[in-house]
């Protein structure tokens, strides 16, 4: 599968890189997933929750069952790219006009 | 009050434009110097900015390392190519994921408006791949995923 190789070269945890693997073969649960990993379910969930955050797996509603799988190939990542770099941008941007607001004040300025 | 915007030119570029209460020469140092970059060019809460080094010259090296303090992290290397005091900058890039990714090519403008500086940061929009490669690791162009999400991680 196209999706699993160069793509995924560059995710930094090896578990979440199983993962993808192991959900290539098909969908899953937490509870499924756990137990090769030997990990507990929190922790699996975290590495979940870190991919579909990443777009790069959904859930789907069976019963009260929620098995994982990979999304779709994004039609067009290109917006939620644009999302999260807007977010950080203006997350660093707010730090530096405090920055630059401190460096305008005199110096010993009671606030 | 959102100053920013960003937006992509054709299909390989992004736009951003932002203005700052403060002089282009304050803005243009906040981005040459490396003890005012590792105070605002962070990630989520408990990034830090272990390691910067920009040497303002072109030809100069850049290297961010980014950490969580929890033993994840990933860096930046990049040069500096050209070097306008106080108006232009514009230097290479790639992240370390731990592959380098292709070379991000950022063009900075800073221009005087008004009391302040409207900066202007043309960059490259990385290929597919690449986005979710970055997208994957939950941090792209040494900047953060959202907070909220962050948050709803962490929790």
């Amino acid at each position: 599968m196209q999706i699993l190789d160069s793509s995924f070269a560059a995710l930094s945890d090896p578990t979440r890189r199983a993962i993808l693997a192991r959900l290539a073969l098909g969908e899953a649960t937490v509870l499924e997933l756990a137990k090769p990993f030997q990990m507990t379910q929190p922790a699996i969930s975290r590495h979940l929750k870190v991919l579909e955050t990443a777009g790069l797996i959904e859930q789907r509603v069976d019963g009260t069952r929620r098995p994982r799988r990979l999304a779709k190939p994004a039609l067009d990542n290109i917006d939620q790219y644009l999302n999260t770099l807007r977010r950080a941008l203006e997350a660093n941007y707010d730090r530096l006009d405090n920055i630059l607001a401190e460096i305008n004040a005199p110096k010993g300025d009671p606030k | 009050m959102n100053k920013m915007s960003l937006k992509t030119e054709g299909d390989r570029f992004v736009v951003v434009t932002r203005r700052f209460a403060a002089s282009p020469e304050a803005v243009y140092r906040a981005h040459t110097d490396p003890e005012v970059i590792k105070k605002w060019m962070l990630g989520p809460p408990g990034w830090t900015m272990p390691v910067c080094i920009n040497d303002p010259r072109p030809g100069g090296k850049i290297r961010f390392e980014w950490s969580d303090g929890n033993g994840h992290g990933f860096y930046l290397t990049g040069e500096n190519l050209e070097m306008e005091p106080y108006k232009r900058l514009v230097h290479v890039e790639r992240m370390h994921l731990p592959d380098p990714t292709p070379d991000n090519h950022v063009e900075t403008l800073f221009e005087p408006d008004g009391a302040g500086t409207l900066m202007i940061m043309r960059m490259t929009l990385p290929n597919e791949e690449v986005r979710k490669s970055m997208l994957a690791t939950g941090m792209e162009s040494g900047m953060a995923v959202s907070y909220d999400r962050l948050e709803s991680l962490v929790a």
